[in-house]
């Protein structure tokens, strides 16, 4: 376990064992829902998780990274502590997935501002090691940049969609991937939200704690909020529309192009004996071969597996993709034409 | 394929396992490997467990295949289904394939193959039969394997380079038909996933680069952003492309900044187009996949995936050629000559032949000749 300082904790209060904090603090969690001093720190935890649920991320009462007022550690560890408290006794994932993103993102402003500290060496070096420990990164400082190695980058930038991720965007020299401060921070950021998230989960679920009933109340009208319905129009995205014209016309289409037609259609929901047909004019045609493919890929014979549609992403690196305006970004053609109510 | 075929190959296909066994790689860690066979006429069976070269020389023997395969991958347990495998790493490959590099050479020995009536046609439907159903055989040529080479040469160096790889942990190993496989290892990929390796196939090939990478912005883009010589990675392959030589880099800056961004992005579409590693995209991503075993056959052209220790030198058509050089009658309808261990053949258009065992089979691989 890393050893924090105070101004390690505010910044970084997950990393904090909660209990043993309270308890060394000399305080019990029923005494925030009864004692009227304490009890202005559950609203401010309420109001931590309300801004985070608006994407919001928390305006700390740090400045510079330090604790600035005596009142200030106690107000941003505890209003952190209690937060985690209202999430785990209202119970709604979503929140707690918003909160921890939130809170991730927060911890990020600090972590770059410390990895960007050029006066103080132990900040930078707390920071790399938050980094090593926490999420397996092997940072190091070099000249201006941090670098990682490819593999432990391409970990976590293949979950980013947006293009200046792509590896052959980046800054890449003998095998390490060269980056800023705030790179190195945003590329954990998930991490980081999954780090909070486990944490707050695998807390323990208090008793209602009294005086405390109100506010877990309002969270939970926050949260219904959250509930979305999605309509489709139906139509077929260009890929898939591509690929259909090729088998029509008895031209070659590569096996991942059949792949991705037949988990595209088995996705929604069409059967194998009504996906079948479509190869008929493919110039390999054999009709047992066939079935069998798409039985595999449903998972109803073989290994049981029901293999996805495949990704944009991956389609454009197969050269599968035909992209249209009205793909508006989305990240499997199973999402097109889907529309948020 | 017709039983007489199948049988020669077979026969063929035997003697070269009990004569050169020497030659077939058995791959370190043989008891983490998947592998899989297919035999003449028949599908492929995988999920195949194998202890030591003992075990490899009788299945060699016992099931005469067409074609085996090992699996990149390293498993717990190789032999269950793939999902109670047990994925540990798998290495890194590559394949490069002369019918992916989209040479100009390669209609010239390009024959279709009728799946309705099985004659031989060059255009876009049988001229027999007008059946569309064609399936394509090649006859690789010098230049086919001259353009593949290329391929690996400006794969090894951006893996050295870019990636940091010692050139002895880059082994290339001639396919048996159009290409080569090359294999990384000791890469810290090793236990990267299928995302993550096709991440780094469109880092070899160029693909989605955006021109900001270059330096070159929507407005206000800084001259001395732009790429210049001895840089990393793909800004120093850019220069040295696009530029020519330093001298002239002032010009094209000046040219590239006033065609503006949208030209610049079809720059770079033609540059991976020109310069960006031709590797097949599918192959290096599958982390699953069984690759045709080195030193064993392949039965699209009855050649061995053999080893190139000497790639500039390396000549497949005479370094990958172990069938025997005993002679055999065929009806051979191959319309393109070819040259196998240094001995020129066809072209022959449906007329009986006596050729040597490695001529025959090539033909027999490719459907192109027949068992009298």
């Amino acid at each position: 376990m890393l050893a924090l300082g105070q101004d390690e904790i505010a910044k970084y209060p997950f990393l904090a064992d909660a209990g043993q904090y309270l308890k060394d603090m000399g305080f019990q969690l029923e005494q925030f829902g009864t004692d009227p001093d304490l009890k202005a720190l559950v609203e401010t935890a309420f109001e931590r998780i309300k801004v985070a649920t608006d994407g919001q991320v928390y305006k700390s009462d740090l400045v510079d990274g330090q604790v600035s007022r005596d009142a200030a550690l106690p107000r941003e560890v505890f209003s952190f502590l209690i937060a985690i408290v209202l999430l785990k006794l209202c119970g709604m994932p979503t929140l707690i997935r918003r909160f921890a993103l939130a809170e991730a993102r927060r911890a990020e402003r600090y972590l770059e501002r410390d990895l960007a500290n050029i006066s103080d060496e132990s900040k930078k070096e707390l920071a790399i090691r938050i980094i090593d420990d926490l999420f397996s990164v092997r940072v190091r400082k070099q000249d201006d940049f941090f670098v990682m190695p490819a593999a432990d980058y391409l970990k976590r930038a293949v979950h980013f969609h947006e293009r200046e991720w792509k590896l052959v965007n980046r800054h890449v020299d003998g095998g390490l991937v060269f980056l800023s401060p705030h790179e190195t921070v945003r590329l954990i950021r998930a991490e980081l939200g999954i780090y909070i998230n486990s944490k707050i989960n695998g807390a323990r679920t208090p008793a209602m704690i009294l005086g405390f009933e109100e506010t877990v109340g309002r969270l939970v009208s926050i949260s219904k909020k959250f509930s979305t319905h999605t309509v489709t129009t139906g139509e077929y995205p260009p890929c898939i529309k591509h690929a259909i014209d090729v088998l029509e016309k008895g031209e070659n289409l590569p096996h991942s192009g059949r792949f991705m037609l037949a988990t595209f259609l088995l996705a929604r929901g069409q059967t194998v004996e009504q996906i079948a047909p479509l190869f008929k004019n493919a110039p390999d045609y054999n009709e047992k071969i066939t079935l069998y493919q798409l039985n595999h890929l449903s998972g109803s014979s073989g290994s049981g597996t029901q293999y996805n549609c495949p990704s944009c992403e991956k389609l454009r690196t197969q050269s599968l993709c035909y992209a249209v305006p009205e793909c508006d970004n989305i990240i499997t053609p199973l999402h097109f034409g889907r529309k948020r109510s | 394929m017709q039983e007489g075929d199948v049988k020669f190959l077979e026969g063929s296909f035997k003697k070269y396992y009990f004569d050169h066994f020497g030659l077939v790689h058995v791959p370190d860690r043989m008891p983490e490997r998947e592998f899989g066979f297919q035999k003449f006429n028949s599908g492929m069976i995988r999920h195949i467990s194998l202890r030591d070269d003992k075990e490899m020389h009788l299945l060699l023997m016992r099931e005469v295949p067409s074609d085996v395969y090992c699996s990149c991958a390293y498993y717990s347990f190789p032999n269950l289904p793939m999902r109670e495998k047990d994925w540990k790493e798998a290495d890194l490959i590559f394949d490069i394939d002369a019918k992916d590099l989209k040479l100009g050479c390669r209609k010239d020995h390009t024959v279709a193959l009728c799946g309705d009536c099985g004659s031989v046609s060059s255009g876009e439907r049988c001229s027999r039969c007008g059946s569309a159903k064609l399936e394509h055989k090649s006859l690789p040529c010098k230049d086919c394997i001259g353009a593949s080479k290329g391929e690996v040469r400006r794969l090894t160096a951006i893996l050295t380079r870019d990636f940091g790889t010692d050139p002895k942990d880059i082994h290339v190993y001639f396919s048996g038909n159009e290409g080569f496989h090359v294999y990384v290892y000791n890469t810290q990929f090793q236990q990267s996933g299928s995302r993550e390796r096709s991440e780094l196939v469109d880092y070899l090939m160029l693909n989605g680069s955006v021109p900001e990478t270059f330096g070159m912005k929507r407005n206000n883009t800084k001259r001395d952003m732009l790429p210049d010589f001895g840089q990393w990675g793909w800004r120093g392959r850019f220069a040295g492309e696009v530029f020519g030589s330093k001298t002239k880099r002032s010009k094209a800056v000046s040219k590239l900044v006033s065609d503006g961004y949208q030209s610049f992005q079809q720059t770079l579409a033609r540059l991976s187009e020109k310069i960006g590693v031709k590797v097949d995209p599918n192959v290096t991503m599958d982390i699953h996949r069984i690759f045709r075993l080195p030193g064993s056959l392949n039965s699209k052209s009855g050649l061995a995936k053999v080893f190139c220790r000497d790639l500039d030198s390396f000549d497949p058509y005479v370094e990958a050629s172990f069938l025997s050089d005993d002679t055999v009658e065929v009806l051979a309808n191959c319309p393109i000559k070819f040259r196998l261990k240094n001995k020129k053949f066809g072209p022959y258009v449906d007329e009986t032949v006596t050729v040597p065992t490695y001529a025959a089979a090539y033909m027999i691989c490719k459907k192109l000749a027949k068992i009298t």
